[in-house]
């Protein structure tokens, strides 16, 4: 079952089009990957996907055009973590955690009991529940992490958006985060769609890539298929050596 | 502490600054006397009240309405300011932030200037409140058609643009009359009237609804706390909330403006004093602002009236003077960091 189909997605920010006529579907359970160099749209395309930009084409989740969809129903159905989350810094993790639950809660309304258990059922599943009462500012860089998606779990939605998850993070909070996303996807049956500069990261984890430059899908497939010396000399502008099929290596001149 | 022990403590220092500012004066009224004096007005208690009928007049009609006069007052703009600094993420905020104390100097300076004949008293009320609320929905004209990209900014560049062009106006207009910048400076630096019970039944219905539509929006404020980005992903619609919570926090302001002037720094202190004691969260700031708001700004008027008694303090310069070194050792003592 297909959750996410996008259908010739283009976007415009400032006049610039961004992102240009991408067609691609993610079925239930797959980890889809885009990678890219800088400026390729990742990120443009991930928020698209996410009802955050307007666009041109079709973006479908489980069948439903994403245009016709309430705000509030977008958020039941994706749930993002972003680049760079804004963590106010003298707020509890609980209730950051709990801000999870806003697509769920009536206008004007306030939390459940149903919406508190949820909230900490994501806490305990990322380990946090005895950071609950810690506030943001006092946190490490992989403990903060860990609450942006404890968040997003929450939120319990069935498409996960992961922008560049594991960017400010050290190698073992990295495959720490990596292996938790994996764990949660498989638990859950979540769908992962993210995008990530680490090339070698990328391909471990994800059931596809999809390489994006100056907006268009230029590859996609099996690591092995789209992490080859060319297609990286290409679009990245870079030296590399791939090792078996799986290792991205910059190689000096 | 619990929010619960916090609203506690809050109500009781209202509750304490209420007795004092009805107290204290240049007569003196007795606590047990003034309840007395309040019971005799319960029916079918037949308590007798032990307070001549001039001092009957000087508690009822003088000083308590101007006690509750403050503590609407002080209420409104400490929760707009709140408010304001939570929909543009901005700790600098104020409730005068989007223009409304420059639209209502203009409004009260046209009122003195050109209503002088008539009645300005009287004018200058609805005249300051026509003028601020004028001045809020330009800004937000200006804003808007500026687009939303970075949404809040925009919006206080649009405010700061309307205030310069409003402020220039008004000193304009006191330039050619010259013989009313008296009565126009004493509006700007705040004072609140002792006009009997008048006052607080024209305020009171503005400060419920404001303050009734703030409360309300105490769980989306703190939503937007992670930003226009994340709180849209959220399933928020963020130009909604922020146009209400606005449109709640400078109808009160305005409403507030037009019947003390402009009191200066409650809109900033207050919130910020309590931050960083309570920590952040609307849910819990929000109704703490209402509480020590009004609390404060009766004691600063406590102040204002007897300090240099039988002349009268502007009541701004009260706020700002006690209330600088107040936050000075609120900032130095606590442990919590503002974010």
């Amino acid at each position: 079952m297909t959750a996410l189909a996008l259908e010739r997605v283009t976007v415009e920010l400032g006049g610039r089009v961004v992102v240009d006529g991408v067609s691609l579907s993610v079925e239930r359970g797959e980890w889809v990957t885009l990678i890219g160099p800088n400026g390729a749209g990742k990120t443009t395309l991930l928020r698209s996907v996410a009802g955050l930009v307007g666009h041109r084409g079709e973006i479908r989740l489980d069948g439903d055009p994403i245009h016709r969809l309430r705000r509030r129903d977008v958020a039941r159905r994706v749930a993002v973590v972003p680049q760079s989350p804004l963590l106010p810094g003298g707020m509890t993790v609980h209730d950051y955690v709990l801000l999870g639950r806003t697509p769920y809660v009536s206008y004007m309304g306030s939390e459940s009991r149903h919406d508190v258990a949820a909230a900490e059922a994501a806490l305990a599943r990322l380990d946090l529940a005895e950071l609950a009462d810690r506030e943001l500012g006092t946190l490490s860089g992989g403990e903060r992490q860990r609450a942006v998606l404890a968040r997003a779990i929450a939120q319990e939605a069935p498409l996960l958006v992961l922008d560049e998850p594991t960017s400010a993070l050290d190698a073992g909070r990295q495959q720490e985060a990596m292996e938790l996303i994996d764990e949660l996807r498989l638990d859950a049956g979540l769908t992962v769609v993210g995008a990530m500069h680490d090339l070698t990261l990328a391909g471990q984890y994800a059931s596809r890539l999809i390489l994006l430059s100056g907006g268009r899908v230029v590859a996609h497939g099996a690591a092995a298929e789209v992490l080859t010396e060319p297609l990286i000399a290409e679009h990245y502008g870079a030296r590399v050596r791939v090792l078996e099929g799986l290792a991205v290596v910059p190689v000096r001149s | 502490m619990t929010p619960r022990l916090w609203i506690l403590v809050a109500s009781l220092f209202l509750a304490a600054s209420l007795v004092v500012g009805a107290l204290v004066g240049p007569v003196h009224i007795g606590f047990v006397d003034a309840l007395q004096s309040a019971a005799a007005r319960i029916p079918f208690l037949h308590v007798r009240s032990p307070l001549s009928p001039a001092d009957e007049a000087i508690l009822w009609d003088i000083r308590i309405p101007r006690v509750v006069l403050g503590a609407l007052v002080g209420a409104m703009l400490a929760t707009a300011g709140a408010s304001y600094q939570g929909v543009f993420r901005n700790p600098l905020a104020d409730p005068y932030l989007l223009g409304v104390a420059a639209g209502a100097g203009l409004g009260a300076t046209l009122a003195v200037v050109y209503l002088r004949s008539i009645d300005f008293q009287n004018a200058l009320p609805p005249a300051a409140f026509v003028g601020g609320a004028v001045a809020v929905v330009a800004a937000y004209a200006i804003g808007r058609s500026a687009g939303t990209v970075s949404g809040g900014a925009t919006l206080v560049l649009a405010g700061v643009t309307v205030a310069a062009f409003f402020t220039a106006v008004q000193t304009f207009v006191q330039q050619q009359h010259s013989d009313t910048i008296q009565e126009v400076y004493s509006w700007i630096l705040g004072r609140l009237p002792s006009s009997g019970w008048r006052d607080v039944v024209i305020l009171l219905p503005y400060v419920v609804v404001a303050l009734a539509g703030i409360l309300l929006h105490r769980r989306l404020l703190d939503v937007l706390s992670v930003g226009d980005e994340e709180a849209t992903s959220l399933g928020v619609n963020v130009g909604r909330v922020r146009l209400a919570v606005v449109l709640c926090a400078t109808v009160g302001t305005a409403a507030a403006v037009a019947v003390s002037g402009l009191i200066g720094f409650v809109g900033i202190i207050v919130p910020h004093a309590i931050r960083l004691v309570a920590g952040p969260s609307y849910r819990l700031l929000l109704p703490l602002s209402i509480l020590v708001g009004g609390g404060f700004l009766v004691l600063a008027d406590v102040i204002a009236r007897t300090a240099l008694s039988p002349a009268e303090l502007p009541i701004g310069v009260v706020t700002a003077f006690f209330g600088a070194p107040f936050f000075a050792v609120v900032l130095r003592t606590s442990r919590r960091m503002a974010a």
